[in-house]
C-alpha cells in the first residue's frame, strides 16, 4: 500500500523519474458551493508534452450518476494495492476527508447523500469544455480515448454508435484504441473507422487465419519538440468474453512478446517517449509494465478503475482515469534527450453543475438524442431504492434484472453478466426507458431460457471465478462476477479455480443445489450466435411496467472469504 | 519477431522436417514421451521459448510457437489431452532458424511443454498454462 508521501519519496528513490499529483486545491473545499471551474482546470503547466486521457465512456454522453464499487478485491499481488481499495481505506490511502466532492466522486459510502449534494458527474459537453481548456494552455495537447466509447445508451445502440462517433468527432481526439466496438459487428466497425480523422490502434489485433497485424499498432506524433509514440492496445480477451462471431477473423491476446518488438521499433524509430494506450485492464497492465522495459506511461482502461495518483512500476507510471465521464486525467511530462524526466498528474472530476458545458458539443449532443427524445424520456417507474450495478457481486440494478429475468422467463435461477458499466439511480428518481437502456443496451440481447444441472452451474461460475480471482492477472477478464438470481453460493477467493465456490443453495427450497438436477436458467448475453429470447432491455421494460414501483434493498446472495 | 503462418510455411519447404505423431494406437503418458526424447537428461529452461495464448480464443486451434536455436529436434506435447502427444520436429544441417509454429486442438485448461534437444544431447524445456474458458462477461 501506497501513501502519497511513500509514492513521492519511491519517485525520488527512483532518481530518474520526479512526479507530483492529485486532485488539486479543490479537496479542500468541502462546501459545494465553493467549487469552481477554475479550481477544478487548476493546473501549474509542466514539461513540454501534455496528455489528456479519456476512457471507458460507453456512450454517455449526458451527465450521470455512478457509484464507484463498494467490492473490488484484489488477489494475489494486487491484494491491497491500488485499484483493489475501496470505501473508506481508499479515502485513508489517499488522504480525502469523507464527505467531500472528492469523496463522493471516488468511493461509494452516503453515495445517495452526496449524489443530492454534488450532482451528477460527466456530459460529453463537460468533458469537451476541459480538453479545449488544457488545450487553450498547451495547444499541442494530445487527446487519448482508450475505448469501450461506442457502447452503452440508447441512443447508441439505435445509430450503431454514429452518434457518440459525431459527438467524440468534435473533441479532436489523436487516437484510440478498443473493446465493445467490436460488438458493432466487424463491417460496421470498418465502415466507421474509416471515416475517422485519427487512428484506431490495436497492437494486439491480428488476422486470425494468417497470424498477421489488422490494424495500426501505434502513432508517432511530434510534439513539444519531442517524438511521442502512442501503442494501442485493445481488449485482450475480445473474441472470449464477448461474441466472436461479430468478428470472426480477428484475434487479439495480451502478446507481451509482441509489445515487446512494438516498443523497440518506436524507440529505434526515434520515440522520445512511449505511451501505451491500453485496454488491458489495470492489474495486466501492472504485469505487462514490470515485464516489457521501454514504456513511460501507460493510460489504462477496461477496469473502470479512477486513481488520483499513479502508480509506479520501475519507470512506468500508470494512469487510471475512471468511466462514463466522470473523469479527465491531464498529464504533463518533461521530456528531454529521449527521457522522460519527470510528470505532473491530475485526476479532473468532472462535476457537472460546476463545469459549463461547451456549446458546440451541447447543442449536438442534443441533436443527435432529438428524434429519439420521446422513446428516452419515457417513464417505466419508479425506484424507492438506490440501483446501481458496479461492483465484484450483485447490485441493486443487477438485482432488478435478475429478478425480471426469474419471473418472466419462469426460471428457478437467473444469471447476469458482470458488467462494469451502467450508471446508478437515486432513490424516488423515475426510471426512464434511457436508464433501462444505460444498464442493457449491447448487441447481443437475447434472454435465454435453457435447462442446467447443478453440476454444469457449478462449473460456470467456477470459471467465471477464475477469470476474476486468478492470480495472475494475464489469465483475468476484467469484468465483475456473473451476478446470480434464485440462488446463493459461499466463495473463497484464494482457492484455485474449481474449488472456489461451496454451499449453493436454491433460495426458494432452501436446499443445496443438486448436482445431478436440472434447473430452468435464464440469462442474457450469451455469446453464443443465434441465441433465443426476448431482448433483454424489453422483457425488463415489461417487468418494470408490470411492478411500477421497484424497491431492493442491497442483499448480496454471495458469502465471500479469503480477503 | 513474430513469424507469420505464411512464412513459416515457406521456411518449411526451406529445410524443415516436419512429423506429425498421429497413428499411436495407445495413448503414451507424459512421462513416456519424455523419457524416450531426453534420454534421461536433466532439462534446462534458457534457450527455448514458447509462446502460447494465456486464454485460448477457441481450444480447437490453439496458435502454439517454439523457437530453440540450436535445435536438431522439438518435441510438443499438450499435458492435459486424452493422447499428450502433439507433434516432434525434427531439424536438418540446412535449417536456417530452429522454430516451429503449429495449432493444437488443447481439450480443456493445461500446461502446454516444449522441449528441445540439442546437437550435443542436453535438453532444454518450457512450458506454460494455456486456460481453455467458457468466457462471456466482459467488462
Amino acid at each position: 500500500m501506497i501513501t502519497r508521501r511513500e509514492f513521492l519519496q519511491a519517485s525520488l528513490a527512483a532518481s530518474a523519474v520526479y512526479g507530483a499529483s492529485g486532485l488539486g486545491n479543490w479537496s479542500r473545499l468541502a462546501a459545494q458551493q465553493a467549487l469552481t471551474q477554475d479550481q477544478l482546470l487548476q493546473f501549474d503547466d509542466f514539461g513540454n508534452v501534455t496528455l489528456i486521457h479519456i476512457t471507458d465512456i460507453h456512450a454517455q454522453l449526458k451527465p450521470l450518476y455512478f457509484r464507484e464499487p463498494e467490492w473490488n478485491i484484489g488477489v494475489g499481488g494486487a491484494k491491497g494495492n491500488p485499484p483493489h481499495v475501496v470505501g473508506p481505506a481508499y479515502l485513508e490511502m489517499f488522504g480525502i476527508k469523507p464527505g467531500t466532492p472528492e469523496a463522493y466522486a471516488l468511493t461509494y459510502p452516503d453515495f445517495e447523500a452526496l449524489a443530492k449534494s454534488y450532482g451528477r458527474m460527466g456530459g460529453l459537453d463537460r468533458v469537451a469544455t476541459v480538453v479545449k481548456a488544457i488545450r487553450a494552455a498547451r495547444p499541442d495537447a494530445l487527446l487519448l480515448d482508450g475505448g469501450d466509447t461506442w457502447q452503452g445508451s440508447y441512443t447508441c445502440l439505435k445509430t450503431a454508435g454514429q452518434d457518440v462517433v459525431n459527438v467524440m468527432n468534435l473533441l479532436k481526439p489523436d487516437a484510440m484504441t478498443s473493446h465493445f466496438e467490436f460488438t458493432l459487428g466487424i463491417d460496421r466497425v470498418t465502415e466507421i473507422v474509416e471515416t475517422l480523422d485519427f487512428p484506431f490502434l490495436g497492437a494486439n489485433i491480428f488476422d486470425a487465419e494468417w497470424e498477421e497485424p489488422a490494424y495500426e499498432p501505434y502513432r508517432m506524433f511530434e510534439r513539444g519538440g519531442v517524438k511521442i509514440a502512442v501503442i494501442g492496445q485493445a481488449f485482450p480477451y475480445m473474441p472470449i468474453a464477448n461474441p466472436s462471431w461479430m468478428f470472426p477473423n480477428l484475434s487479439f491476446g495480451i502478446r507481451e512478446e509482441r509489445m515487446a518488438e512494438v516498443v523497440q521499433e518506436v524507440r529505434d524509430a526515434g520515440a522520445g517517449l512511449v505511451v501505451l494506450l491500453s485496454h488491458n485492464g489495470f492489474d495486466v497492465d501492472r504485469k505487462l509494465a514490470g515485464n516489457v522495459p521501454g514504456i513511460d506511461v501507460i493510460l489504462t482502461g477496461h477496469t473502470h478503475d479512477a486513481l488520483p495518483e499513479p502508480v509506479l512500476v520501475g519507470q512506468t507510471i500508470l494512469i487510471a482515469s475512471g468511466s462514463n465521464g466522470k473523469f479527465v486525467s491531464r498529464v504533463d511530462l518533461d521530456v528531454r534527450d529521449g527521457k522522460m524526466l519527470g510528470f505532473r498528474h491530475k485526476l479532473i472530476p468532472i462535476f457537472s453543475d460546476v463545469i459549463t458545458p461547451d456549446a458546440e458539443v451541447a447543442a449536438a449532443i442534443d441533436a443527435e438524442r432529438e428524434p429519439f427524445k420521446t422513446e428516452l424520456e419515457e417513464v417505466l417507474g419508479q425506484t424507492e431504492s438506490l440501483l446501481y450495478r458496479r461492483g465484484n457481486f450483485n447490485g441493486t440494478w443487477d438485482d432488478l434484472i435478475l429478478n425480471a429475468l426469474i419471473e418472466e422467463r419462469e426460471a428457478d435461477i437467473a444469471l447476469s453478466p458482470g458488467f462494469r458499466w451502467g450508471p446508478s439511480l437515486l432513490p424516488g428518481q423515475p426510471i426512464t426507458r434511457e436508464d433501462l437502456y444505460n444498464c442493457t443496451a449491447i448487441t447481443y440481447p437475447n434472454a435465454y431460457r435453457s435447462e442446467m444441472t447443478g453440476e454444469m452451474l457449478h462449473t460456470i461460475l467456477e470459471d467465471v471465478a477464475d477469470n476474476l480471482f486468478n492470480p495472475d492477472p494475464y489469465y483475468q477478464q476484467g469484468g465483475d462476477m456473473v451476478r446470480v438470481g434464485g440462488m446463493a453460493y459461499s466463495i473463497d477467493v484464494t482457492k484455485p479455480q474449481g474449488s472456489r465456490l461451496s454451499d449453493m443453495t436454491l433460495l426458494k427450497t432452501g436446499e443445496a443445489l443438486d448436482p445431478a438436477r436440472t434447473y430452468v436458467v435464464s440469462g442474457w448475453a450469451s455469446i453464443n450466435e443465434n441465441t433465443e429470447g426476448p431482448a433483454i432491455y424489453d422483457l425488463v421494460e415489461a417487468y418494470i411496467k408490470r411492478k411500477g414501483t421497484i424497491a431492493l434493498a442491497p442483499d448480496t446472495p454471495v458469502a465471500v472469504t479469503g480477503l | 519477431m513474430t513469424l507469420s503462418r505464411r512464412k513459416a510455411l515457406t521456411l518449411g519447404l526451406g529445410g524443415i522436417a516436419f512429423a506429425a505423431i498421429p497413428g499411436l494406437s495407445t495413448a503414451s503418458t507424459v512421462e513416456e514421451l519424455t523419457a524416450a526424447f531426453t534420454a534421461g537428461a536433466a532439462p534446462g529452461t534458457d534457450g527455448i521459448t514458447l509462446t502460447t495464448p494465456e486464454i485460448a480464443e477457441n481450444g480447437n486451434t490453439v496458435p502454439v510457437s517454439v523457437d530453440a536455436p540450436g535445435a536438431v529436434a522439438i518435441l510438443l506435447l499438450a499435458s492435459g489431452n486424452p493422447e499428450p502427444a502433439v507433434a516432434t520436429f525434427t531439424f536438418g544441417p540446412a535449417a536456417g532458424r530452429q522454430f516451429a509454429a503449429t495449432r493444437i486442438r488443447l481439450a480443456k485448461t493445461q500446461d502446454v511443454i516444449a522441449m528441445a534437444r540439442m546437437a550435443n544431447g542436453s535438453i532444454k524445456q518450457a512450458q506454460a498454462t494455456v486456460k481453455v474458458t467458457i468466457g462471456g462477461c466482459g467488462g
